[in-house]
């Protein structure tokens, strides 16, 4: 029920949004940045269909559980506690992939029509991007989350996560429109493997080497990210330990 | 009459599902058919087992739920459709949740609710100063209503509730959850403001305690029915449920069997203390003694009335099967 | 009559201010609300910088003109979920039986509910709305009448009321669907986006769906018609940018006659 609604939501933003994209590639003259109109419209409700799956922002499971010391819990169990929330967050995503990621694709093909590849290996190298997409965002929020080992009040951390992923993760608009040095900023951070690479990898616009390469940054970012979540977690849990908590 | 219920029904639709798709839809009578009036200044127990129809019926006389059939008036009013003037005349206490604002102290909730009630200042302070002495309130005024016992809380909430002089109140189970002091001491507060401000009572609980010490009549409602409406005295002979008078004698005797209308329910070892049940519809309590007085020298004796919470299971057991 | 006024308001005055009281106790955290408010402003409008870092105009109008949209849609918006912005808890109420308690006080239901909190923190987005408001004013080159002056007050407030509606509405569903939270936030949060553009970018349905069922574009994109004296879309006539204030009123209605079906459905009077 709540996975309907979020859908809902969600299509109707992507509506909004591809009138919008729709609009500023009018003004500029049919092309922006090498989108059309359709792959713009594209670009819109692909963002939407992911962000359920990738989840951006919103998830505070970690932090409120080492404010709780709940945490203990898991670093007294035999499983890794990063590896464990990993393949927790890679279920999830799994399982909202088709009720957050249709409704606005089905509505977007529907009103607008999509300009998506008809060949196969762009949605194979989709496939992966997607899962790699799901992880790097994993592994960054884990690591905003680590903050409350430190914090009393993660809620400026919170805040600051929320714009820039949101912002810098092409969630909004494509990072390709973004101005020089917006678009530099964002590439020296994370974000933009959440979406803006998957969306380019699924919708052909980068194919074959260039993909590869994107899978690759993404597959760096991911294990850039993972690695310093792991170090920062245990310092983090052997200052739990020492504190009493 | 302060409260007045005519025929009054609340159905509600229960769906549980079976299987993964289809769901049962079943329609259970939480109150079915109830009738009564209670006069003003009446103190009502309202009793009944969970799942009764007790609270169905204080939300039905509250304004809180709409009836499905039947008429129901509070004060002369319409519960919903007048809600707000009967607000003004009623004052409502759940044991179980707090109306009071959690995060606030007690002085500011009442600051709160005179604003709400539009109360003028003169006359509201001088209630909550009776009160606070009364409710003995004074220690905790300041402090946030989370950080409250429960004992304190409750005492809050009685005088939150009759901060506007209500000319009826209502309690839904409010010594749920109390020590015993504190029991005594709300059913001795409750007796007060009922016999100096004449406020009506309507109390629903589950201790017997309460009833007796503080309402003149019972209704027992069972499956959202009326099974008794009457004193409580009256329900025990009713049901027929026996007292019990422990003897203490002044030598060891055989055990006093034989006695009309008694049996004997137990001996102690030492035949100093024996127990005699007897049903106060057969004989009296000095028929008995006089009857034991003629066999042995009583030294002390107390009497038992009937445990209530088996006088009242008793009444469902023998109210008519449905 | 003020003294009628001040009666009427005290039990509000006194409810609101423990709300505010408690919520600016402490002090940091507050401060860090208010900025992480003022920062979603912030990255909302870098949207629109950067959709004009790659175009000159968007449905007819320049960056100033786009700007003033978005400064006038937030600033109605944020004060709106000031004020009501809470009301999407109301299952949160529902649960604790705090309903009840509003049920069983001789005041209104919806006037308690909104009463009972307050979001200090939206202040920090309604900072950020008047500054770029404040900035898009003089950079539109506006020909200042009387009418334009008072419309430019006048259409926040309106907007505001519009959105206000928009929650109060959205807060009514909840009563039969205690998980709609998620489903009305298209209609509140939906709503202000589309009413941060112009409703020119719109195709025909959306633009008569954002405007006369959900009245986005009542709240900025119409008033700004009349202040730059710019041509409507079709459908939208220019002159309908002074009649936000109806369509509160409007809107309005509808809401409380929601509200008031939600509560029947709750003390059982609907079913």
């Amino acid at each position: 029920m709540a996975a309907a609604a979020a859908a809902f939501t969600n299509t109707v933003f992507g509506l909004i949004r591809a009138y919008i994209t729709v609009a500023a590639i009018g003004a500029a003259g049919g092309e922006l940045a090498g989108y059309s109109a359709a792959q713009g419209v594209t670009y819109a409700f692909l963002a939407q269909a992911l962000i359920g799956p990738v989840h951006i922002f919103g998830w505070n499971e970690l932090a409120e559980r080492v404010k709780t010391g709940d945490v203990a819990v898991d670093l007294a169990r035999p499983v890794d506690p990063q590896l464990a929330f990993y393949a927790a967050d890679l279920g999830r995503a799994a399982y909202s992939l088709i009720p957050r990621g249709a409704p606005p694709m089905l509505v977007g093909a529907a009103v607008f029509g999509l300009a998506l590849p008809n060949t196969p290996l762009p949605y194979l190298f989709g496939a992966v991007s997607v899962v790699l997409a799901v992880s790097v965002s994993f592994a960054c929020r884990w690591l905003a989350n680590l903050s409350a080992f430190w914090l009393l009040d993660v809620r400026g951390v919170t805040i600051l996560y929320v714009l820039t992923a949101g912002l810098l993760s092409g969630h909004l608009l494509p990072v390709h429109w973004f101005p020089g040095w917006l678009a530099t900023l964002a590439h020296a951070t994370p974000f933009p493997s959440m979406i803006q690479t998957p969306i380019d990898v699924i919708t052909g616009r980068i194919q074959g080497t260039e993909a590869v390469t994107a899978l690759g940054i993404q597959a760096f970012w991911l294990v850039a990210m993972l690695a310093i979540g792991r170090v920062t977690f245990a310092r983090g849990a052997r200052k739990l330990v020492v504190q009493g908590g | 009459m302060i409260i007045s219920v005519q025929d009054l029904r609340r159905e509600f639709v229960v769906r549980s599902p079976i299987g993964r798709l289809k769901r049962e839809r079943r329609v259970v009578n939480a109150v079915d058919g109830l009738s009564f009036t209670i006069e003003r200044g009446a103190a009502v127990g309202y009793i009944g087992a969970n799942g009764a129809g007790k609270s169905t019926t204080i939300k039905m006389l509250t304004g809180i739920l709409v009836p499905t059939a039947g008429t129901v008036r509070t004060c002369g009013l319409e519960p919903v459709a007048d809600r707000k003037s009967l607000a003004r005349r009623i004052g409502v206490v759940f044991g179980q949740r707090s109306q009071l604002w959690w995060d606030l102290p007690l002085a500011q909730s009442y600051r709160a609710l005179a604003a709400i009630h539009r109360l003028r200042e003169s006359e509201w302070t001088a209630r909550r100063d009776e009160l606070v002495d009364r409710l003995d309130l004074g220690s905790f005024l300041d402090t946030p209503v989370r950080q409250l016992s429960l004992g304190q809380r409750i005492r809050g909430e009685l005088a939150a509730a009759l901060l506007h002089s209500p000319e009826l109140l209502i309690l839904d189970e409010p010594t749920i959850g109390l020590d015993v002091l504190s029991k005594e001491r709300l059913r001795v507060f409750l007796g007060e403001q009922r016999s100096s401000h004449g406020t009506t009572l309507l109390l629903t609980t589950h201790d017997m305690d309460d009833v007796q010490r503080l309402c003149e009549r019972i209704i027992v409602v069972d499956k959202g029915r009326m099974a008794y409406d009457g004193t409580l005295p009256g329900l025990v002979e009713r049901v027929g449920a026996q007292r019990v008078m422990t003897l203490d004698l002044h030598q060891p005797s055989e055990p006093l069997a034989g006695i009309p209308g008694t049996h004997v329910v137990d001996v102690e070892p030492d035949g100093l203390r024996q127990r005699l049940a007897f049903s106060p519809t057969e004989t009296t309590a000095a028929s008995v003694l006089a009857a034991v007085s003629t066999r042995t020298d009583v030294r002390d004796l107390a009497i038992d009335e009937p445990d209530i919470e088996d006088v009242v299971r008793r009444l469902y057991l023998s109210a008519t099967p449905n | 009559m003020a003294d009628q006024l001040a009666q009427w308001w005290r039990p509000y005055r006194e409810l609101i201010g423990s709300r505010v009281r408690s919520q600016t106790a402490y002090r940091r955290s507050f401060a860090l609300d208010v900025l992480g408010s003022a920062a979603v402003g912030v990255v909302e409008f870098a949207e629109v910088y950067i959709i004009f870092s790659n175009v000159d105009a968007l449905g007819g109008l320049d960056f100033a003109g786009v700007a003033l949209i978005f400064a006038l849609a937030n600033l109605a918006f944020s004060l709106a979920d000031l004020v009501v912005g809470h009301l999407d808890e109301l299952p949160r109420y529902l649960r604790t039986g705090t309903l009840d308690a509003f049920l069983l006080r001789p005041l209104p239901v919806l006037a308690q509910l909104v009463t009972s909190d307050i979001s200090l923190r939206r202040l920090g987005r309604t900072a950020v709305s008047m500054i770029i408001l404040a900035i898009a004013l003089p950079l539109n080159d506006i020909d200042w009448t009387a009418g334009r002056i008072v419309l430019v007050g006048v259409a926040p407030i309106a907007g505001a009321a519009i959105f206000a509606a928009l929650f109060v509405c959205a807060g009514a569903v909840l009563f039969w669907l205690i998980e709609g939270a998620q489903f009305s936030h298209a209609f509140t949060y939906g709503g202000n986006y589309a009413a941060t553009f112009p409703a020119s970018i719109f195709a025909m349905p959306m633009r008569v769906f954002f405007t006369f069922v959900i009245p986005s574009a009542f709240v900025a994109y119409l008033p700004t018609l009349v202040l730059l004296d710019l041509p409507g879309p079709p459908g939208l006539p220019q002159w309908l940018g002074w009649c936000t204030p109806l369509a509160a009123v409007g809107i309005w209605a509808i809401a409380l006659l929601s509200w008031r079906a939600g509560v029947r459905h709750y003390t059982g009077a609907g079913s």
